[in-house]
């Protein structure tokens, strides 16, 4: 069953089209790569998923429903969890209340429950919090909860908000460079990571990578964009030999 | 109660009585101010606005209408709040610098309705308003309010809240609807302004238009900047030294300001992100507790 379909989409920016007409469908459970050189649209292609951009044409279909105008927070409470290319964290809050703000979404209690400190607030509250710490273990930066954000390390803040990410309880997950500055030790563990989450949490996964060793290894399915247009798609296999692939990202010889 | 009112009016100096009266009072102005600056990080320069509108709604509505003063207050507040909600929904959309200039701009305009608003008596003001508000019903206001707004800033709400201030995209991203916390961060913000504008004008028995100008919504932003941008220590803090330091600073007259000023450019010197705007119970808890000695548990 396809989670995730783009029908035509299109993006322009005054007379820059950064999207020219993107098919796609993703499918339930698998992990999904999109490659494609600097500047051919990827990111776009996330910030349309997440609607902080509206597409200009097309349509964007998840769970046979529409969300093309949807408001991101609409669509991040149905289940589109993402992470962001340039880090984008809460730098002033505790770590783990960096993991507790990404269960907004799936969490209740409004302003007077809050105020009132209801009895339901209060079981809400422990909930989030017990949640939020079994993710911090599980990324393994439990023992830092109480830090600030922007105190941690470069790869720990990458996995900072893939906890974030993982509290709002999503069916699909978009990981925009995940890798981007590890070493290759760092790397092995983020793609046993990858495949661990995504069976213990029943996840579809959408990545955007550079690293190819990383791409081909992990995922499923590939397309690659080159100037906004889809060039290829397929298994990593086909991806590797194809010759539009090779030519405009991969290179001859590599 | 009013008999604890007469015993403390007896005990205390009615100099320092009205010091803390006022200090009650900016707590809850500041402690509004920092909900929609410090905590939900959208610059208003026109909390002043807010403190007089709910000023010259609760004076008008005791003294011609015949509320009680706490209905007149509740009323001053609510009243306030709406005007916040009004002005939030399209200003909130602007950011920043944009943001402080629609604040300023709104704060002006009422400062200059009030200046022609015939029931608030003009540029004359409004005169014979009831003193009702006393220490007693300040602190306990003031107390509540500090109570609450602990307790908003601990929840779920109050994480979204500092979550916009931090980033905005990440914050949608995890489900916060950013535009309508924002507002309602402005409209709860504004109802304390209200709140703490009826309870000046039931005290000081005479309001004009001047009171409510720019300078005291700069003096209510530099109470939450210096004290510290999100924290509610941090702005009773600041409160209680721009309350106190314009009184101290008597004593050397007519250097008065120039001291003050410079107390806020050392302050920021040393302290850029407010006095306690990065200290967490939490780290004290921490240094402190190293000189403890874990007990065994068996």
């Amino acid at each position: 069953m396809p989670v995730l379909t783009l029908e035509g989409i299109s993006q322009e920016f005054g007379g820059l089209r950064a999207l020219d007409g993107v098919n796609m469908v993703v499918e339930e459970g698998e992990i999904f790569g999109i490659i494609g050189p600097n500047g051919a649209g990827k990111t776009t292609l996330f910030n349309i998923i997440t609607g902080i951009y509206v597409p200009s044409e097309g349509d964007l279909i998840f769970k046979e429903r529409r969300i093309n105008r949807m408001a991101t927070h609409n669509i991040a409470r149905l289940g589109i969890g993402r992470t962001f290319q340039n880090i984008r964290l809460f730098n002033k809050l505790s770590v783990l209340d960096n993991v507790r703000v990404g269960s907004h979404g799936i969490s209740r209690s409004g302003f007077f429950k809050s105020l009132l400190g209801l009895p339901s607030m209060l079981r809400e509250e422990k909930e989030i919090k017990s949640r939020a710490e079994e993710l911090l273990e599980l990324v393994g930066l439990y023992d830092k909860k109480m830090e600030y954000a922007d105190n941690l390390a470069y790869g720990e803040q990458r996995r900072l908000e893939i906890a974030r990410a993982l509290a709002l309880k999503p069916s699909l997950l978009l990981l925009d460079e995940p890798a981007a500055g590890m070493n290759s030790g760092e790397k092995v563990e983020l793609m046993k990571f990858i495949e661990q989450i995504r069976q213990e949490m029943k996840l579809t996964i959408l990545l955007v990578e550079h690293d190819m060793s990383l791409v081909m290894t992990i995922c499923e399915r590939i397309a690659v964009l080159d100037y906004g247009r889809k060039i290829a798609e397929g298994p990593p296999e086909e991806i590797k030999n194809d010759e539009r692939v090779i030519q405009s990202y991969l290179g001859v010889g590599a | 109660m009013n008999g604890l009112d007469a015993a403390i009016t007896q005990y205390i100096d009615p100099y320092y009585l009205r010091i803390m009266i006022l200090l009650g009072i900016n707590i809850i102005l500041a402690l509004g101010l920092n909900l929609i600056t410090g905590v939900t990080g959208q610059l208003s320069m026109g909390h002043a606005g807010f403190m007089s509108i709910g000023a010259y709604t609760s004076a008008i509505l005791s003294m011609q209408f015949g509320f009680s003063y706490l209905m007149a207050l509740l009323a001053g507040a609510a009243v306030a709040a709406f005007f916040g909600f009004l002005i939030g929904i399209p200003t909130l959309r602007l950011e920043g610098d944009y943001l402080a200039m629609v604040t300023i701009g709104f704060a002006e305009i009422i400062r200059v309705f009030f200046l022609n608003f015939e029931p608030g008596g003009k540029a004359v003001g409004l005169s014979g308003i009831p003193q009702h508000t006393n220490f007693i019903t300040v602190w306990l206001i003031a107390l509540l309010i500090i109570a609450l707004n602990t307790r908003l800033l601990k929840s779920r709400m109050g994480r979204a809240f500092y979550a916009i201030r931090e980033n905005e995209i990440a914050a949608a991203s995890t489900g916060i609807d950013t535009t309508r916390l924002k507002i309602l961060a402005f409209t709860a913000g504004s109802f304390l302004g209200g709140l703490g504008g009826g309870l000046y004008s039931h005290y000081m028995y005479y309001i004009n238009p001047q009171d409510f100008g720019f300078m005291k919504s700069i003096e209510l932003l530099n109470m939450v900047i210096l004290g510290g941008m999100g924290s509610i220590p941090g702005t009773i803090l600041g409160s209680f030294i721009l309350t106190l330091a314009p009184e101290m600073l008597r004593i050397v007259a007519e250097y008065r300001l120039l001291f003050y000023g410079a107390l806020l450019v050392i302050l920021m010197i040393f302290r850029p992100n407010g006095i306690l705007g990065d200290v967490r119970i939490y780290d004290l808890k921490k240094r402190w507790g190293r000189k403890e000695v874990k007990t065994c548990q068996s």
